[in-house]
């Protein structure tokens, strides 16, 4: 199995962009497992968060083919150390299940499951958390009659980063200081290389 | 607020005259201001206001009309290699925009800076299947450096400043933008067009980091055997002069990608030839010899490399590239230097000691000595009646003086012509390099002769290629382009044949391709021609197509089956180049 990669891209917000980046992932026949766009810390600024399996070295390819596109501001990609992350799910049941049965209710006590929606026949759950989390209560949950369910793309924060303002900064000035270090790849090249 | 600036301020908004005028006009303006004077397009129902709008600038405006909207990409591409400026072209919606698709890809893989302008349908029927409507966005996203489609005529001068920029800055590309039709007819108040100057997601260029520099050359000058290996980067960064110094300087042999050719004249004592798979001897093997590579605007492409797991694995490698996605992207590189080269290689120049590799040059040479003893002599001079393509190029060249502009099509032909042709000035090699679009040269050398009118431009191409886009002669006679055509005709596609020979126990399947009476087809768009296939009549026939008044067409019959080689078999290291 290859390593897991989240991959967060800093964009204009513009139509198309989209496209133009997840070409960039079929074109090499890579799956994406998850893809989030959202705002960003910065106002017109767009945040993508993609998550795949792929070795560092292609990761890396891959993030710099996304910054060559020109409405794109900056591509960064971290291991599962580096972020902390949160998918998000909803899980549909039906409600005379739960108020039968004491273990589906002390089930989703122990998931932090949190009701958003009670109805008489159906009742909608929403927890959050990492995948295995999330898969555990499907799961736990099938045997009791799980009418439908569906899960988000993650979204990641990088535990280092100092947001996107300074940054973006240095791209809004036409002229550079000379310590603006643009490509941090070229300074981290690693060991991961494959032929 | 004193007086005077009071008054400036009242210069400035009576300076900046608002006109009235449609979105048509809109584009024709930005395309005055960009200082373009040449475009290659053909009408359509969806760009129609454009065309109506253009009426009334041919004055200003020269409007070439191809053929097929793939000879107006073509042609733009060739226009922009040999002038070095922004090929631009127009195309209606649906098959119009779809027609530049292939000129689209190869522009993208060689770098070459065009804006394409396509009509669309009216905005409200986006999306509706309305006729000759097709998502033109969609389909060009992955062969365009960048593409917009432009509903709101308000937008035109912004968005085409920033094609403009886009395409011939950084690393150069095509750029599309879709205008509808509404957007077209749309009048509104035009306040003047500003060159875009800056886009804050985008950076052409770095700033130069100099301690990359200095790694380079401190290799460089603790090298004993180092080796330089250049592509187009060093034309598309007008780095000719910057590169020669480096390399007089340095004392170090360099040798050509395909793309890279004529960047330094071809008779450098210090080029060493081409590389890749059917490039001269000498730098395939020595690559694997060499302990420095210095990797200058080149992308590392498989026909350059052979198999990349055996390729010059001895050598530290330094890359210099404007493009940081292509660092490391297929070779491993000890040392990045990502700029403009024209910056770069200056600095670099500086760093560097005056040396000479007279031992290491001399490698080069006996290499050389053995490819032409063994390849070159024998297609220099056949020993049967029947022409080779090899010689056709030499007597070319002695007769050019190796002035002129060569644009080759794709195959064999293409492949003798980069190895024999001479070269004196930069931006005189145009071949469809990295797509290999057969039927590239015919619509380029149109393109090229428009871009550099002063230059002598010769098309040559294959049987095959050349009935690609035979349809151009029509655009030749009404503009009375004065390119010369030479057509290879070895009635076979060449190129598959011989690998079909080499790798397919000749089992020749479908490569025996009839061709016209080219000479026939010339003259009925009344362009003068004849065909040659004895050796006794080519100098005269060269002689009379080059002394010719206007376009001309030769036909040269050569050899049916005859290889090209040197060759590096797919799947083998660069090494192991054959030479038979």
């Amino acid at each position: 199995m290859k390593p897991e990669y989240t991959i967060t891209v800093y964009t204009e917000n513009q139509i198309g962009l989209l496209n133009r980046i997840a070409i960039i992932f079929s074109r090499r026949k890579i799956n994406i497992e998850s893809l989030n766009t959202s705002p960003s810390e910065i106002e017109s600024v767009h945040r993508f968060t993609i998550v795949i399996n792929e070795t560092e070295d292609v990761v890396r390819k891959l993030c710099r083919q996304i910054e060559k596109q020109v409405e794109v501001l900056k591509a960064y990609y971290n291991n599962n150390e580096e972020i902390v992350w949160q998918e998000l799910a909803l899980y549909k049941v039906p409600t005379a299940v739960i108020a039968e049965k004491v273990k589906v209710e002390r089930l989703l006590r122990e998931y932090g499951a949190r009701a958003v929606a009670i109805r008489n026949d159906y009742t909608v759950f929403e927890t959050s958390g990492h995948r295995e989390e999330i898969e555990g209560l499907i799961k736990a949950l099938e045997p009791y009659g799980l009418i439908e369910f569906v899960r988000s793309a993650r979204v990641a924060i990088i535990k280092d980063s100092e947001g996107f303002h300074k940054k973006l900064k240095e791209f809004e000035s036409e002229e550079p200081g000379s310590n603006v270090i643009e490509n941090e790849f070229l300074d981290k090249q690693d060991e991961v290389f494959m032929m | 607020m004193s007086t005077l600036e009071l008054a400036k301020e009242k210069t400035v908004a009576e300076n900046k005259k608002i006109e009235n005028i449609s979105g048509s006009e809109a584009v024709l303006k930005a395309l005055l201001a960009e200082n373009v004077k040449t475009i290659f397009g053909y009408p359509g129902g969806a760009i129609m206001p454009i065309y109506d709008a253009l009426y009334d600038y041919t004055d200003r405006l020269n409007h070439i009309l191809v053929r097929h909207e793939q000879g107006a990409i073509h042609a733009a591409q060739g226009f922009a290699r040999s002038s070095g400026k922004t090929g631009v072209v127009f195309a209606t919606s649906g098959p119009g925009a779809t027609n530049l698709v292939t000129g689209l890809a190869d522009a993208m893989i060689d770098s070459t800076p065009l804006v394409c302008i396509t009509g669309q349908v009216f905005a409200h029927l986006l999306g509706t299947d309305a006729f000759q409507e097709t998502d033109v966005i969609n389909i060009t996203t992955p062969v365009t450096k960048w593409n917009y489609q432009v509903t709101d005529a308000t937008e035109i001068p912004s968005v085409l400043a920033k094609a403009f920029y886009i395409a011939g800055s950084g690393r150069p590309g095509p750029v599309l933008v879709d205008i509808t039709k509404n957007a077209q007819l749309q009048k509104f108040d035009f306040e003047g067009y500003t060159k875009c100057k800056h886009i804050r997601s985008y950076r052409p260029k770095p700033i130069v980091r100099k301690e990359y520099i200095e790694q380079a050359a401190q290799l460089i000058n603790a090298a004993e055997k180092p080796f330089v290996i250049f592509g187009q980067g060093v034309i598309l960064g007008k780095a000719e002069k910057e590169f020669k110094d480096f390399i007089e300087k340095s004392g170090i042999p360099a040798a050509w990608t395909i793309m890279g050719m004529s960047a330094i004249p071809t008779d450098h004592p210090l080029g060493v030839g081409m590389l890749g798979m059917h490039g001269n001897y000498g730098p395939n093997v020595l690559t694997n010899e060499c302990d420095v590579l210095i990797a200058i605007g080149m992308r590392f492409d498989d026909r350059v490399t052979g198999r990349l797991d055996k390729y010059a694995k001895q050598a530290k490698v330094i890359h210099f590239d404007i493009d940081p996605s292509e660092i490391d992207k297929n070779v491993r590189v000890s040392v990045p230097v990502w700029g403009d080269c024209k910056e770069t290689l200056p600095i670099l120049t500086g760093l560097i000691e005056k040396k000479t590799h007279t031992n290491w040059v001399a490698r080069f040479n006996e290499f050389k000595k053995k490819e032409e003893e063994i390849c070159i002599e024998p297609e220099m001079k056949p020993t049967g009646n029947v022409l080779s393509m090899a010689e056709v190029i030499n007597l070319l060249n002695e007769l050019t003086n190796g002035e002129a502009i060569i644009v080759t099509d794709v195959g064999q032909h293409q492949m003798v012509a980069c190895r024999y042709a001479h070269f004196k000035q930069s931006k005189s090699n145009i071949t469809s390099g990295g797509l290999g679009t057969m039927g590239f040269a015919l619509p380029a050398s149109i393109g090229a002769k428009l871009g550099a009118e002063e230059r002598t431009v010769i098309a040559i191409a294959g049987d095959g290629g050349f009935q690609m886009t035979i349809q151009e002669l029509g655009t030749i006679m009404q503009y009375g382009v004065n390119v010369k055509m030479l057509v290879l005709n070895n009635n076979f596609l060449g190129m598959v044949r011989q690998w079909q020979q080499l790798f397919n126990d000749k089992r020749y399947s479908f490569v025996d391709i009839q061709s016209p009476d080219f000479v026939a087809v010339a003259k009925g768009y009344h362009i003068d021609g004849q065909k040659v296939s004895e050796r006794e009549l080519l100098r005269e026939a060269l002689t009379t197509m080059l002394n010719h008044k206007g376009a001309y067409l030769l036909e040269v019959m050569v050899g049916k089956e005859n290889n090209v080689f040197p060759m590096v078999p797919q799947g083998c290291s660069v090494a192991e180049i054959r030479l038979k």
